[in-house]
């Protein structure tokens, strides 16, 4: 657990108590009124950079498409969103893409879909 | 008076405009910034950034090759662009936009050809290096006569090229002597979705890593007719593979004797392999999920980068003892090491802190911090003489 918590303090640019305090409140937020809550300003920066820079290391920086699928919106289209939200947290067996729930909670992974759908966001 | 004294000032800065310093290319390199799709050019002498060249698209997993003078770096992008920059005026030669989504690419034995992998269309375009007019394709048409990303392509002696298909799980082997009559020999059914591959320092095994099954894929290039063969099929066998976030690169591979050092995937080690017998000699425990796994020229030194989320570290392997003798945390996403050709120092680039990070091998002394935007690959021109580089 110890070795858990000093892993993704160093990974999260917030101390160990900030983070767990936002990642509860996040996920606290998340079932207001059924509808998830967007990430706050500094962690959705967060997320936007590491979209572009750890999911583009095969999905490409553009989202476009590498070793894995293309992310863009077109690609996306008439996929059910949770299932997408679902793809992120538990990955895909059978394939490359690991689960990213030791890193996001399931706000951010719906907030990421939303994103994906929209068109993503740059990281400047 | 005053004038006439001045006069042989005037006349020395004259021509220095005249004539700018000459200089040989052999310390340069660039480095590739990722996001703004510019590469930077960068001397190991200094130790010093010189410029950037900008306009080079898409450059995330960018990889670079060097003309055989040294002085044109051949870049390949993500969105298929190839950009030939001439490292000593900082400018783009020449650039073609070739498919719509690349990953790497090799220079000819002879300097004549660059090759480019591709993922879509799959397959392999040869450019004639001095002008980028392509010479010749050879399309992926796997066995299942579907078509295939390819990754993994190498040169290797006798203007060879060596490329693995990553949908098909084949390796192909392109004789391109005569760049209008490819010969490819093709080896089937190498094993499950092969990630990346590397040639042996002494050009004689082209090697693919496996990530849908266990093991690698082993081609002696010296016999070819024997076939591909699978090593380390037991590797992890029966053990939890760890989810990875970050496919390990094979390009340069640690050596120690016969001993080779490689990235455990899926697992938080590297992984000596006796090359005798092609079989685990022993894993050695490090920091995270190795990505590139690299000796240090002139020394017994493997150093080692992590995939995500333990990209913060780098750790340094005696080969020898098999021991973790340093761990290093040069900065936040530490995606790429590069060391100079003689090996007294490495540059080491910080993606998420935005910097390169040079040390001094022998005592592991930071020399210097540059600022580059977003850094991933650095390349340094002696590349250009180094096989399968």
């Amino acid at each position: 657990m110890t070795g858990h918590t000093y892993k993704l303090a160093r990974f999260f640019p917030l101390p160990p108590l900030a983070m767990m305090v936002l990642l509860v409140c996040g996920n606290v937020l998340a079932d207001v009124g059924g509808k998830m809550a967007a990430p706050l300003p500094q962690r959705q920066a967060y997320l936007i950079n590491m979209v572009r820079e750890d999911c583009g290391s095969c999905h490409g920086l553009t989202l476009k498409g590498g070793l894995g699928p293309s992310l863009l919106p077109q690609a996306l289209q008439g996929k059910d969103a949770n299932s997408l939200a679902q793809t992120i947290l538990n990955g895909r067996t059978g394939t490359p893409m690991p689960p990213w729930k030791p890193f996001l909670s399931e706000a951010e992974a719906a907030w990421i879909v939303e994103k994906l759908l929209q068109g993503f966001p740059d990281a400047n | 008076m005053r004038i006439k004294r001045l006069l042989p000032l005037v006349f020395l800065l004259m021509q220095g405009c005249a004539t700018p310093g000459l200089r040989g290319t052999g310390d340069l390199g660039v480095v590739v910034e990722r996001a703004t799709g510019k590469v930077q050019v960068v001397e190991t002498t200094g130790r010093s950034v010189l410029g950037e060249v900008a306009g080079l698209g898409d450059l995330s997993h960018a990889t670079v090759v060097f003309s055989r003078d040294e002085r044109y770096a051949y870049v390949f992008g993500r969105d298929g662009g190839l950009t030939k920059v001439d490292v000593l005026s900082r400018r783009i030669v020449k650039r073609v936009v070739q498919s719509g989504n690349s990953i790497g690419g090799a220079i000819s034995t002879d300097g004549k050809l660059v090759a480019a992998a591709n993922y879509m269309p799959g397959g392999v375009k040869f450019f004639n290096s001095d002008t980028l007019e392509q010479v010749a394709e050879i399309p992926a048409i796997g066995k299942d006569g579907k078509g295939s990303k390819v990754v993994g392509l190498v040169d290797a002696p006798g203007d060879r090229f060596v490329f693995t298909l990553y949908d098909a799980g084949e390796i192909w082997l392109a004789d391109m002597k005569d760049p209008t009559h490819p010969v490819v020999s093709k080896f089937t059914g190498i094993g499950k979705e092969p990630y990346d591959a590397l040639i042996t320092p002494n050009s004689r095994y082209y090697v693919a890593g496996l990530f849908g099954e266990n093991g690698l894929a082993l081609l002696d290039l010296w016999h070819p007719e024997k076939g591909v063969k699978r090593i380390l099929g037991d590797y992890g066998k029966g053990e939890q593979r760890l989810p990875v976030y970050k496919m390990p690169h094979l390009e340069g591979w640690g050596f120690y004797d016969h001993y080779a050092f490689v990235p455990g995937v899926g697992h938080h080690e590297v992984v000596v392999i006796d090359t005798n017998t092609w079989t685990q000699a022993a894993a050695i425990p490090v920091a995270g999920q190795p990505v590139f796994v690299v000796g240090q020229p002139g020394s017994h030194r493997i150093w080692v980068n992590f995939a995500f989320p333990d990209n913060g570290a780098v750790q340094v392997i005696d080969a020898a003892t098999r021991q973790v003798i340093k761990t290093l945390q040069p900065g936040l996403g530490v995606l790429f090491l590069e060391f100079t050709p003689r090996g007294e120092n490495v540059w080491v680039s910080a993606r998420d802190s935005g910097k390169l990070v040079v040390y001094d091998t022998a005592d592991f002394k930071k020399l210097t911090e540059l600022p580059s935007d977003k850094p991933s690959g650095i390349f340094f021109t002696p590349r250009a003489h180094k096989i399968g580089w």
